[in-house]
């Protein structure tokens, strides 16, 4: 008895997020340039088939990724690979931890199957990442048993500023709630549409029960350094890497100025001839918003 | 007293809590200069090739191995013990293990993350029942030399050792909610 293994519990799916702290994500969509992330030291690598900015430009519907490009992935790398799968469509999400991924992100960057319901997350081995705009939505995520979240930003853009609103609103709320008498969480439990058992304990805490992760928007060093202070634990980049004219050296810098993120000297060394940033995007020319995805 | 926790990735966070509760000085090193005044040092999980490079970009790699090699006690787990070890099987061909540890670690030798468990060790040394192993895309410690005292095995594997004042675990005591591994390794120190 004393040995037995006992695989997927909470802790377990938890302590994979833990591990990737203070490091770097990267969207791949080929072997090599999964080789370029984790030559550059990223944590892990997010294998899909389109970066978000491609998503965003071609249209259509986004589905997970073909199992052999996934694998052909998981053959490149030896750091932990993820794929995403589309909200609530938990036959994506099966095949996913069939073929061995790392983490599956119910991911709002692929067009929902489901306008109701997310995956049942409890029911995986396999670990989830989900997103979220605010505090309600990252607890209704946590209840269906995401391990990690991560704040939604806007994929695809290149643009920080709805990443900055989505973790000033999670953590301020966070913030808010830990200073509230007791007999406000049944309230509060109200308002953000999520379990009072874990308004409690996030009040208790004064941090979600899974680590925090930041995503959406990410394009330069600065930016990781940014949300990294405000209160990010590690930070997902997407399009911002391999859309930009130096993928390499931008790729490196940014893992850089995620670790050293409240050293201004070190950012302001790495940040220096990086070649051009990806283009991005105004939020307010957007005709879809990811974001809104997700209920 | 005062004990250093790298911090360029990974769990140090957890580290230095549990150090904290039991009453030591954690101090997060990120830069060379952050090593001064320490009297030991943690390693903490994380992703081995990201700290392997980051050692170097933070020019902590030689003032650390200069300490390491020089007996100041450490705690290394996970990554950290993969970062410390004498030979790395599986791991990247640029990966510079410090080789501070004698023991050569085949890197994810349990498995995927699909794979991770945790499970009860029985640890010498220990008093007040098992310890609640959390193995996390773990090493596996495949050879470990004379000088190594093991201090517990999972399914026959060495999972917990010190050779010395280094100590290393392949699973993960900041996760377990349970602080007598750290409580042992200061006592040892002090």
């Amino acid at each position: 008895m004393a040995e037995q293994r006992a695989t997927g519990t909470a802790r377990v799916k938890r302590g994979l997020a833990e591990m990737l702290r203070g490091g770097v994500i990267m969207d791949v969509v080929t072997p090599e340039q999964a080789r370029i992330a984790e030559d550059s030291g990223a944590v892990a690598v997010m294998a899909l088939e389109r970066v978000p900015a491609d998503i965003r430009r071609d249209g259509g519907v986004a589905r997970m990724s073909d199992p052999a490009m996934i694998e052909g992935i998981q053959a490149a790398v030896t750091i932990p690979v993820m794929a995403k799968c589309r909200i609530g469509h938990f036959a994506e999400a099966q095949v996913l931890q069939a073929l061995g991924v790392d983490y599956v992100d119910e991911s709002e960057v692929l067009t929902p199957a489901d306008e109701a319901h997310h995956v049942d997350k409890w029911a995986f081995t396999v670990p989830f990442v989900c997103g979220a705009t605010g505090l309600g939505e990252a607890l209704r995520r946590i209840a269906e048993g995401a391990a990690m979240i991560r704040s939604k930003g806007e994929a695809g853009t290149g643009n920080i500023v709805e990443a900055v609103r989505h973790l000033r609103s999670i953590l301020g709320d966070i913030e808010r709630l830990r200073v509230a008498r007791p007999e406000e969480h049944y309230a509060w439990a109200k308002e953000l549409r999520a379990p009072v058992e874990l308004v409690q304990e996030v009040a208790e805490r004064g941090e979600l029960p899974v680590p925090l992760f930041c995503a959406g928007g990410i394009a330069t060093p600065a930016d990781a350094a940014l949300v990294m202070q405000l209160g990010a634990q590690a930070v997902f980049v997407g399009s911002g890497i391999f859309k930009s004219s130096d993928p390499a050296k931008r790729a490196r810098a940014i893992v850089e100025a995620t670790t050293h993120h409240d050293d201004p000297e070190i950012v302001a060394k790495v940040s220096r001839g990086l070649g051009e940033p990806m283009r991005g995007e105004e939020i307010a020319t957007l005709g879809v918003k990811l974001a809104d995805r997700g209920w | 007293m005062k004990v250093g926790v790298l911090a360029l990735q990974g769990a140090f966070r957890e580290h230095a809590e549990a150090l904290g509760a039991l009453g030591a000085e954690a101090a997060l090193v990120r830069r060379p200069e952050h090593l001064g005044g320490l009297d030991a040092i943690v390693l903490p999980g994380g992703e081995s090739t990201t700290i392997d490079k980051l050692l170097d970009t933070s020019g902590l790699r030689a003032p650390l191995t200069g300490l390491l090699r020089g007996g100041l006690p450490l705690l290394a787990t996970c990554a950290g013990l993969i970062v410390c070890a004498r030979e790395i099987v599986d791991g990247r061909p640029d990966q510079r293990p410090l080789g501070v540890i004698d023991a050569t670690v085949r890197r994810n030798g349990y498995g995927r993350q699909r794979e991770s468990f945790e499970a009860d060790l029985e640890v010498r040394a220990l008093a007040g029942g098992p310890f609640r192993g959390v193995f996390i895309r773990a090493p596996v410690v495949e050879r470990v030399g004379p000088a190594v005292e093991v201090l517990a095995r999972h399914e026959g594997v060495p999972v917990l050792g010190r050779e010395g004042p280094a100590w290393f675990a392949s699973f993960h005591p900041e996760l377990a909610g349970d602080l007598r591994v750290h409580e042992a390794f200061l006592h040892e120190v002090s």
